[in-house]
């Protein structure tokens, strides 16, 4: 392992075990921006494989996202809600339910499960076409979900999931993603993701198949995005469908690029200005008074901000603040060489 | 001539509605240099492409040391021996000196230190690609992205290298050093097929060459020999051959 994965593994578990006291001593909305923000992190994080890594801009990883929080949400309501909230529910899945842990790995697992049957026609597909592709099946999970009551509940509000979803495990969840995504992307596969970004045709000349490594990458980041809507599903405790359409996508990706594509401490940088920009502008919109200088409310104004910011990065750093780099902790012994697997064995 | 190492037979690619290759075959011996001439179009880079699996042929067969590949997905094409480096270099450019090596003997599934080793015998060969090795691919000169090209191909230790235009938009005194290092490995028993617009370098290092105009072979014969009939090589590649085959 190499030193900066050491390192930022070390920051991962000193934060996680500050947020055991943070969530008691910090205030309810600093808790819950914080929760929110490593939901997103994991989510904007599941994005760089495919995205970022081979290349294969998905616009539909929002849809796993719902399938993930569905599941989850299915899966753990208890047995007297879902005896009248989805009376409809088939027979094997009404008699029981999960705790937390299980249904959201379960979740995981289902949504990597859709994300194989959907990647194996999708990635033959590549550059725009596989953009578009994607967008129909965030378009088809919609329908699926609206349509599928039984399931469900359609369009109507899914509520009653167990609010479990506390800062501690919101974290600990986004440090095991990054931990696993990070040691996967700096392994031969890590090294087989990129290639197939960089030049397919090389890549297939030097023998790598591109369709299986694609779809590892795009598996990969389906089945933390499932972990993701399980989280989401947990935290709020109701969603509806409309919770996972556009305007969500458009957050994530914008996270993504704006940190940048193919870099993990890129998405969750990303992540953390975004959030903490509208955060802040959502407060100064409200108004206020500095003296006898007073600024009237200007209600959009930080979503008009945000826009123009994003315009602004992609014009002067269109790669995104990191680019398809991590941030490093040089080697303080042989600064030789920095690749993971070429460090002294 | 001993059991050829490669044997192409009959082989007919096209793309789409456009026939790139009608009915070529030319054999490759163990050890052997075949230099593959002829001008743009011809289908040089096409043939390549079919040998190592990333086209289909439409008709013909490839034998690589005994057994048929033509039906092979390239990853396994690459495992059974040969190894491809594409015209334009091709190299991933968002990707270091380093990881560009490592990749090559990806399919391999090289023990570390092995590789580490190969590694090593690449950068004693063009120790410019030493220097730069935590620089990405991306930021190297013409000449240097054909070097990592061609010693990322042979990270894959093949027993036939394809090489496609080598010194394409590579300045004229590298392109000397990269034919001195392609003889070297020459010497060391490697066995290659060399597309190449420079006839007099590819025939310089070449054991025989075919000359390919508009999908077939128009012309064949031992380097020697070729280097002799400069006209013929000439009109071969201008169509006014006499002796050849109607096309």
């Amino acid at each position: 392992m190499s030193r900066t994965q050491t390192i930022w593994i070390g920051i991962g578990v000193v934060l996680l075990a500050l947020s055991f006291f943070a969530q008691n001593l910090l205030p309810d909305y600093a808790v819950r921006v914080l929760t929110i923000t490593c939901i997103n992190a994991l989510l904007v994080a599941s994005m760089a494989p495919a995205n970022g890594m081979t290349g294969v801009f998905s616009l539909g990883h929002v849809g796993f996202v719902a399938v993930g929080a569905y599941a989850a949400g299915i899966l753990s309501l208890p047995v007297a809600t879902k005896g009248s909230m989805l009376p409809d529910l088939p027979g094997w899945l009404a008699g029981w339910y999960l705790s937390f842990l299980p249904s959201t790995l379960v979740a995981g697992c289902v949504t990597a499960a859709v994300a194989i049957v959907v990647g194996a026609p999708l990635l033959r597909l590549s550059g725009h076409f596989v953009s578009v592709a994607t967008l129909g099946f965030l378009v088809i999970v919609n329908e699926i979900v609206i349509n599928a009551d039984s399931l469900t509940r359609g369009a109507r509000t899914f509520t009653g999931v167990p609010l479990e979803t506390t800062l501690p495990w919101a974290l600990g969840w986004l440090v095991v993603g990054l931990i696993a995504l990070g040691r996967i992307a700096s392994s031969p596969t890590g090294r087989a993701w990129r290639a197939t970004r960089e030049d397919v045709v090389a890549a297939r000349a030097i023998g790598i198949e591109t369709q299986p490594t694609r779809l590892s990458a795009f598996v990969l980041g389906a089945f933390f995005a499932g972990i993701g809507g399980a989280l989401y599903a947990h935290y709020l405790g109701s969603f509806s469908p409309k919770s996972f359409l556009f305007a969500y996508t458009f957050t994530l990706i914008s996270m993504l690029v704006i940190g940048g594509m193919g870099s993990l401490s890129g998405a969750v940088l990303g992540t953390v200005v975004v959030t903490a920009l509208s955060e802040v502008l959502r407060n100064l919109e409200r108004g206020m008074d500095f003296g006898a200088l007073s600024i009237p409310p200007l209600y959009g104004a930080s979503q008009i901000a945000l826009g123009l910011l994003f315009i602004a990065i992609m014009i002067l750093r269109p790669e995104g603040l990191l680019g398809p780099r991590e941030i490093r902790f040089p080697n303080a012994r042989s600064p030789k060489e920095t690749t993971h697997d070429s460090a002294a064995p | 001539m001993s059991a050829p190492l490669l044997d192409v037979r009959d082989l007919e690619v096209a793309y789409g509605a456009v026939t790139a290759l009608r009915g070529v075959s030319l054999s490759i011996a163990p050890g052997e240099v075949v230099a593959l001439l002829g001008a743009n179009g011809a289908g040089k880079s096409t043939l390549l492409r079919a040998i190592s699996g990333v086209v289909r042929a439409k008709r013909g067969e490839i034998v690589f040391d005994g057994a048929p590949i033509s039906r092979l997905p390239p990853a396994q094409i690459v495992r059974t021996g040969i190894a491809h480096s594409p015209e334009g270099r091709r190299v991933f450019p968002g990707l270091t000196v380093a990881e560009n090596l490592r990749l090559g003997a990806a399919a391999r599934g090289a023990a570390k230190a092995e590789w580490l080793a190969d590694r090593e015998t690449f950068y004693d060969l063009f120790p410019v690609l030493r220097d730069r090795m935590n620089q990405t691919a991306g930021t190297l000169s013409g000449g240097e992205q054909q070097m990592l090209a061609v010693s990322r191909a042979l990270m894959a230790r093949p027993r036939l290298l394809l090489l496609d235009e080598p010194s394409l938009g590579v300045a004229p005194l590298i392109v000397r050093g990269l034919f001195k290092a392609l003889a070297s490995l020459k010497a060391k028993g490697m066995t290659m097929l060399l597309v190449e617009q420079d006839v007099r370098m590819a025939l310089s290092l070449a054991d025989r060459a075919y000359v390919l105009r508009t999908g077939s072979v128009v012309l064949s014969g031992t380097a020697a020999a070729l280097r002799a009939d400069q006209v013929g090589v000439a009109a071969a590649y201008l169509g006014t051959h006499q002796g050849t085959k109607p096309i």
